[in-house]
C-alpha cells in the first residue's frame, strides 16, 4: 500500500496531463510555446464534420495486361535489332505472350535472346503449326503478384499526390486488404471533382491522325491496319459522339511530362479559355521536336484515357518541348486535369466499391444531438449517484468527470478519431463506469451491515470488487478490440472510445475514488461513511 | 437510499425451468420469423446498395421523390423520418454504382432540377455488392473470435485449468483450420466452430465458460430475433452494438459468477443450487442499479441522439435487458443444470458398474470416482439403499433415478445439489482466484 501522498500525486499528475492534452481541442486560439509539445485537436470523423469516404478497387489485372503488352512491344523491338524474324508477338490471355516465328531455324537464337533479355518470362510450350512455330511465354505467379502489389502501391502514391495538390486538409489514404484503397476526405466541398481527379487513370498519349481514311470507311468500321477510331471529347454532352481515326501507334506518352499547369489561353481559338500547358523532359522534348518536324501539316491528337481532347494541326517544328491542350473546360476542370497529368498516370484503372458522403449540416446536427443526449444521460447518472450514495456518490461523480477527461485526453494523445458512434461509446462508458462504483459501494454497504468499521468495510469492499471489475472489464475490452480489428470508420471510432473508456474506468473508478476515501478517513478522520 | 432490500432472497433458481421456457419461446419465435423472412433485412453496408438521406424544403408532390431520383435509383424504398413538417426522407435501394462519379453531387443536381434550389442532401452511402459480402463474412468471423477469446478468458479465470483452456484453443484452432479448408460460408464456419467450442466446454468440464457462452448466444439470438420480428435493418452499427452487448452481457454474468466463485470457496456445506441463488440475490442490487444507469443513458441516446445511431441504440436497449436477464436466469441456472446432467451421466454408469464390479471409469474425475468408490465399498446393492448413511443415500437415490426412470423428481434434485462438484472444489481450496491473480 503506497502512501496516500504518492497516490494523490499520481492522480493530480494524470489530471493535469489530461487537461493539457485537451487544451488544443477546447481553446481555439493557438497557444504560444505549447503547440510543439501538445497533441493536436481531437479528430472528428467524417460523420461529424462531413466529407467523403471512398473505397476503390485497383484493377490489378489491367496492370498485368499493360505490362504484358509492353513486354510484347519490347520483344518485338529486340527481335528487330537482333534480326530474328517473327510473324507475330502479342499478349494472349491475361499475362502470357504468344510469339510466332516463321520457322524453327532461329528458335535457339530466340530462346537465347529471351533468356538473356527477358528473364521474367518463361517459355512454357513450343509447338509447330501452319503459321510457323508458336512459343508461349508466361509470367510466374510470383511475378504477377509483384506486379499487382506494385500497381496498388503506385496507385496509392499517385492518388495521395493528387489529393495533396487538390488541397484537402488531413486526408487519409490507406491500403485496405490487398487491392483496395480506402480514402477519407474530410470536409471536401466539391465531391464530383474530387472523384474525377482520384479516379482519372490519366494515360496521356500523342497519336498522329490517320491519313487517307475516307469518312465513309470509318463509319463502316472497315479500317486499314494500324488505324483505330477514338471518341472525341465534346463539351456538350447532348451532342452525338464524333469519332476520329488515329494511327494506333503512340508516338509520345505522358511519362515524358515534367509539368502541367493551367494557363488562360491567348490564342485566337481559345482566347480567355483555360488551357493546359505541358512541359516535356529532355528526351520528350527531342522526340516531340522530331515528330512535329516530320509531320508538319498533319494533325497530332492528344488522347487522354482513350478520349481525344484536342487534335491541333502541326504548323511547324516545335523545339522547346512545350505543348498546349486546349478544349473547352471550366477552370476547375482544367485544374483537376493539370493535377492528374502532373502527378502521372495510375498504373491501372480503379473502380468505386464504396462511396459515402456526409453533408456538413448532418454532421453538425449529429454532434449537437449526440452531445445533448450524452449530456442528459450523464447528468441523470450524476444526479442518481448523488441521491443514492450521497457523499460517496459525489466521490464517484468526481471519478466520472475525471474519466471523461482521461478518455478525451487519450484520444487527443494518440490522434484517434471521434465519430458519432464514438460519442455513443463515451456515453455508454459513463453508464458502465458507475457500474464499478456501484459494485464497490454495494459491497461496502454489505460489509458495513456485517458490523465492520468504515475503514475495514472500505478495504474489503475495494479488495473484493477489484477482481470482479477486472474480469468484467476485460471481456468488454476483448469485444472492443475485436471490433476495432474488424471495423471500419465509424465503428472503429466506437471501439476506440469504448476501449479507452474501459481503461480510464479501471483507473478512475478504483484508484482515484480509493484515494479520496483514504483521504477522508485518514486525514479528515471521518467516522461515519455517507454511502 | 436503497431500492433493493439487502436481505432479499428471491428463489430465482427455482424459476429456471420457466425462464428456460420463456427464453426458448422467444428465441424460437425469432428464429421462425428469421427463416420465414429468409434472413435479416440487411442494411446497405452488408447487402450492398444505396442509402440516401435528404431534407427538402417542402413536401415533394410533383414530381414524386421517386421520379425525381429515377435516373439514379431504382426500386427505391422511401421513408419519411422525423416529424411530418421536417420533410426529411430516407431512400434505400439495392442498386449500386461503380462508375467514377459523385452520387452526392448527382443527387443534389437531380433534386435541384426537380424542386428548385434549397434542397439538402444529408448523406449518401453506396456500397458495392462485393464489399457487402466481404463485410458480412468478416462480421461473422469477428463475432466468432470475440466468442472464442471470451470463452478462453473465462475458462482461465474461473476454472483453474489452464491445460483445459489450452487444449480447447488447440482443438478449436485445428477445427477452424479444417473448416476453413472446406471453403464453407462463414455462416457454417461459425456454426461449426461454435459447436466445437461448446462441445469442448462440455467435455473439458468448463461449466462457467459453457454458461457464459450459452447466455451470450442467448442474448445475441434474442436481439437478432427481435430485429427480424420488427423487420428492422441490420447495419454495421447494429453489428457493433451486438459485439458491445456481448461484452456488456458478460460483464453482468461475470459479476454473478464471481460471487458464486467466492461463496463456493467460503462455505462448502451449502448445496450448490442454494449457493448460486444466494450469489444472484447478493448481487441483485448491483445488477438492477447498473442495468438502470446503462439503460437510461442508452434510452437518452435512442430518443435524442438522431437518426444515425437510432438502430444502434435500439439493439443496445434490447441487449441491456437480455444481458441482465440472462445473467440471472440463464447463465447461473446453466451451472446448476450442468451439475444435474453431469451427475446423472457420471453416476448412472458408475452405479451400473458397481453392480458388475468393474472399477475403472473412463470419463470420471478422481473425486467423482471417489464418490462412486465409496458406494462400491458399501455392502448393499443400489437397490438396498436404505442401509446407507444419509449422505450416500441421497446420492444413491440419484443414481437409481437416473439409471432407471426419472419419475420422481425431488430426490433427484437433492442428490444433485449435494454435488460431487463441491467435493472437487474442496480438493482445490485456493482455486480460481490464486490462478488468476
Amino acid at each position: 500500500m503506497k502512501s496516500i501522498a504518492v497516490r494523490a500525486l499520481i492522480v493530480v499528475v494524470v489530471l493535469i496531463a489530461g487537461v493539457f492534452c485537451l487544451l488544443p481541442t477546447f481553446v481555439s486560439s493557438p497557444l504560444p510555446g505549447l503547440s510543439t509539445i501538445l497533441p493536436g485537436k481531437i479528430h472528428l470523423g467524417l460523420d461529424l464534420q462531413g466529407g467523403m469516404h471512398l473505397v476503390l478497387e485497383v484493377e490489378t489485372n489491367k496492370a498485368i495486361e499493360n505490362t504484358a503488352d509492353n513486354l510484347a512491344e519490347e520483344i518485338k523491338d529486340t527481335l528487330r535489332t537482333k534480326k530474328i524474324g517473327f510473324t507475330q508477338v502479342a499478349r494472349t490471355g491475361n499475362s502470357s505472350i504468344e510469339a510466332v516465328l516463321p520457322s524453327n531455324a532461329q528458335l535457339s537464337d530466340f530462346n537465347e535472346m529471351m533468356r538473356r533479355s527477358f528473364p521474367m518470362l518463361t517459355s512454357t510450350s513450343q509447338q509447330a503449326s501452319r503459321e510457323g512455330t508458336k512459343v508461349l511465354l508466361t509470367m510466374s505467379p510470383q511475378q504477377r503478384e509483384t506486379l499487382s502489389t506494385r500497381a496498388v502501391q503506385q496507385a496509392i502514391e499517385t492518388i495521395r499526390n493528387r489529393i495533396d495538390q487538390f488541397g484537402v486538409r488531413e486526408p487519409d489514404i490507406r491500403l485496405a486488404g490487398t487491392d483496395r484503397i480506402m480514402i477519407e476526405l474530410p470536409g471536401v466541398k466539391d465531391s464530383q471533382q474530387a472523384i474525377s481527379l482520384i479516379g482519372k487513370t490519366a494515360v496521356l498519349e500523342f497519336k498522329l491522325e490517320a491519313q487517307n481514311v475516307p469518312q465513309r470507311q470509318s463509319e463502316d468500321h472497315n479500317l486499314p491496319p494500324g488505324v483505330k477510331l477514338y471518341p472525341m471529347r465534346s463539351s456538350d454532352s447532348t451532342a452525338p459522339e464524333t469519332m476520329v481515326p488515329l494511327e494506333d501507334k503512340t508516338v509520345l506518352t505522358g511519362q515524358n511530362i515534367t509539368d502541367a499547369r493551367v494557363e488562360i489561353g491567348g490564342g485566337s481559338s481559345s482566347y480567355g479559355q483555360a488551357t493546359i500547358a505541358l512541359n516535356f523532359d529532355r528526351q520528350g522534348a527531342r522526340m516531340f521536336e522530331r515528330i512535329t518536324g516530320d509531320n508538319v501539316g498533319r494533325k497530332l491528337a492528344i488522347v487522354l484515357d482513350g478520349v481525344v481532347y484536342s487534335d491541333p494541326v502541326i504548323k511547324e517544328r516545335i523545339p522547346d518541348g512545350r505543348a498546349v491542350i486546349s478544349g473547352s473546360y471550366s477552370d476547375e476542370e482544367a485544374r483537376v486535369l493539370a493535377i492528374a497529368l502532373r502527378t502521372g498516370r495510375l498504373p491501372a484503372p480503379v473502380k468505386i466499391l464504396e462511396q459515402s458522403t456526409v453533408g456538413p449540416s448532418l454532421g453538425h446536427d449529429s454532434i449537437q444531438a449526440g452531445v445533448l443526449a450524452s449530456a442528459i444521460g450523464g447528468l441523470g447518472i450524476v444526479l442518481f449517484m448523488l441521491v443514492y450514495y450521497r457523499v460517496s456518490g459525489a466521490v464517484a461523480d468526481m471519478a466520472l468527470v475525471m474519466n471523461l477527461i482521461v478518455i478525451l485526453a487519450l484520444m487527443a494523445g494518440v490522434g484517434a478519431t471521434l465519430t458519432l458512434p464514438g460519442i455513443a461509446g463515451i456515453a455508454l462508458t459513463i453508464g458502465i463506469a458507475v457500474d464499478a462504483n456501484v459494485l464497490i459501494y454495494e459491497r461496502i454497504r454489505e460489509e458495513l451491515r456485517l458490523g465492520k468499521t468504515p475503514r475495514a468495510a472500505i478495504d474489503t469492499g475495494y479488495e473484493r470488487a477489484t477482481i470482479t471489475i477486472m474480469d468484467a472489464n476485460v471481456t468488454s475490452a476483448i469485444a472492443a478490440l475485436v471490433l476495432y480489428e474488424f471495423g471500419t470508420g465509424a465503428v472503429k471510432g466506437f471501439a476506440v472510445t469504448l476501449f479507452f473508456g474501459l481503461a480510464a474506468n479501471m483507473f478512475t473508478a478504483i484508484f482515484v475514488t480509493r484515494v479520496i476515501f483514504d483521504y477522508l478517513l485518514n486525514e479528515r478522520r471521518v467516522k461515519e461513511l455517507s454511502i | 437510499m436503497q431500492l433493493i432490500k439487502p436481505d432479499i432472497n428471491v428463489n430465482f433458481v427455482g424459476w429456471r425451468n420457466k425462464a428456460f421456457l420463456l427464453s426458448g419461446t422467444i428465441i424460437l419465435v425469432g428464429l421462425i420469423t428469421l427463416f420465414a423472412r429468409g434472413g435479416l433485412r440487411m442494411g446497405v453496408d452488408f447487402a450492398g446498395g444505396m442509402l440516401i438521406q435528404v431534407k427538402l424544403d417542402k413536401a415533394p408532390q410533383s414530381p414524386e421523390l421517386r421520379q425525381a431520383l429515377s435516373g439514379i435509383v431504382s426500386n427505391a424504398f422511401i421513408q419519411q423520418i422525423g416529424s411530418e413538417s421536417n420533410h426529411e426522407y430516407l431512400i434505400r435501394t439495392d442498386t449500386s454504382h461503380e462508375e467514377l462519379k459523385s452520387l452526392y453531387a448527382e443527387i443534389g443536381d437531380a433534386l435541384t432540377k426537380a424542386y428548385g434550389p434549397g434542397q439538402r442532401v444529408l448523406r449518401v452511402e453506396m456500397v458495392g455488392p462485393k464489399v457487402g459480402h466481404d463485410l458480412r463474412q468478416k462480421a461473422l468471423q469477428a463475432i466468432f473470435y470475440a466468442f472464442l477469446f471470451i470463452a478462453l478468458y473465462i475458462s482461465w479465470r474461473f476454472e483453474p485449468k489452464v491445460s483445459s483452456g489450452l487444449t480447447m484453443l488447440l482443438i478449436v484452432g485445428i477445427g477452424i483450420y479444417a473448416l476453413n479448408g472446406l471453403d464453407l460460408n462463414a455462416e457454417y464456419l461459425i456454426g461449426g466452430a461454435l459447436f466445437i467450442t461448446l462441445a469442448l466446454c462440455w467435455f473439458l468440464r468448463l461449466p462457467y465458460a459453457l454458461g457464459a457462452l450459452l447466455s451470450l448466444v442467448h442474448d445475441i439470438l434474442i436481439t437478432v430475433g427481435i430485429f427480424a420480428l420488427f423487420n428492422k435493418e441490420f447495419t454495421l452499427e447494429v453489428f457493433a452494438a451486438l459485439l458491445t452487448l456481448s461484452g456488456y452481457s458478460l460483464n453482468d454474468t461475470i459479476i454473478v459468477y464471481d460471487r458464486i466463485r467466492e461463496n463456493r470457496n467460503k462455505d462448502k456445506k451449502v448445496n450448490f443450487g442454494d449457493m448460486v441463488n444466494g450469489a444472484i440475490n447478493q448481487t441483485l442490487s448491483r445488477t438492477v442499479l447498473t442495468s438502470m444507469t446503462v439503460f437510461f443513458v442508452i434510452l437518452m441516446l435512442f430518443l435524442l441522439g438522431g437518426t444515425v445511431i437510432h438502430d444502434f441504440c435500439f439493439a443496445m436497449l434490447i441487449g441491456v435487458i437480455t444481458g441482465s436477464y440472462s445473467s440471472v436466469f440463464v447463465a447461473s441456472p446453466i451451472l446448476i443444470a450442468y451439475e444435474d446432467l453431469r451427475k446423472k451421466k457420471v453416476v448412472a454408469p458408475g452405479a451400473r458398474r458397481a453392480e458388475t464390479g468393474s472399477g475403472s471409469l473412463k470419463s470420471g474425475a478422481t473425486t467423482k470416482r471417489l464418490g462412486v468408490k465409496e458406494r462400491e465399498s458399501q455392502p448393499g446393492r443400489p437397490a438396498a439403499g436404505q442401509a446407507n448413511p444419509a449422505e450416500n443415500a441421497s446420492e444413491q437415490m440419484g443414481a437409481e433415478e437416473s439409471s432407471g426412470d426419472t419419475a420422481v423428481k425431488k430426490p433427484e434434485v437433492k442428490a444433485v445439489r449435494k454435488s460431487p462438484k463441491l467435493k472437487r472444489q474442496s480438493s482445490r481450496p485456493v482455486g480460481a482466484r490464486k490462478s488468476g491473480a
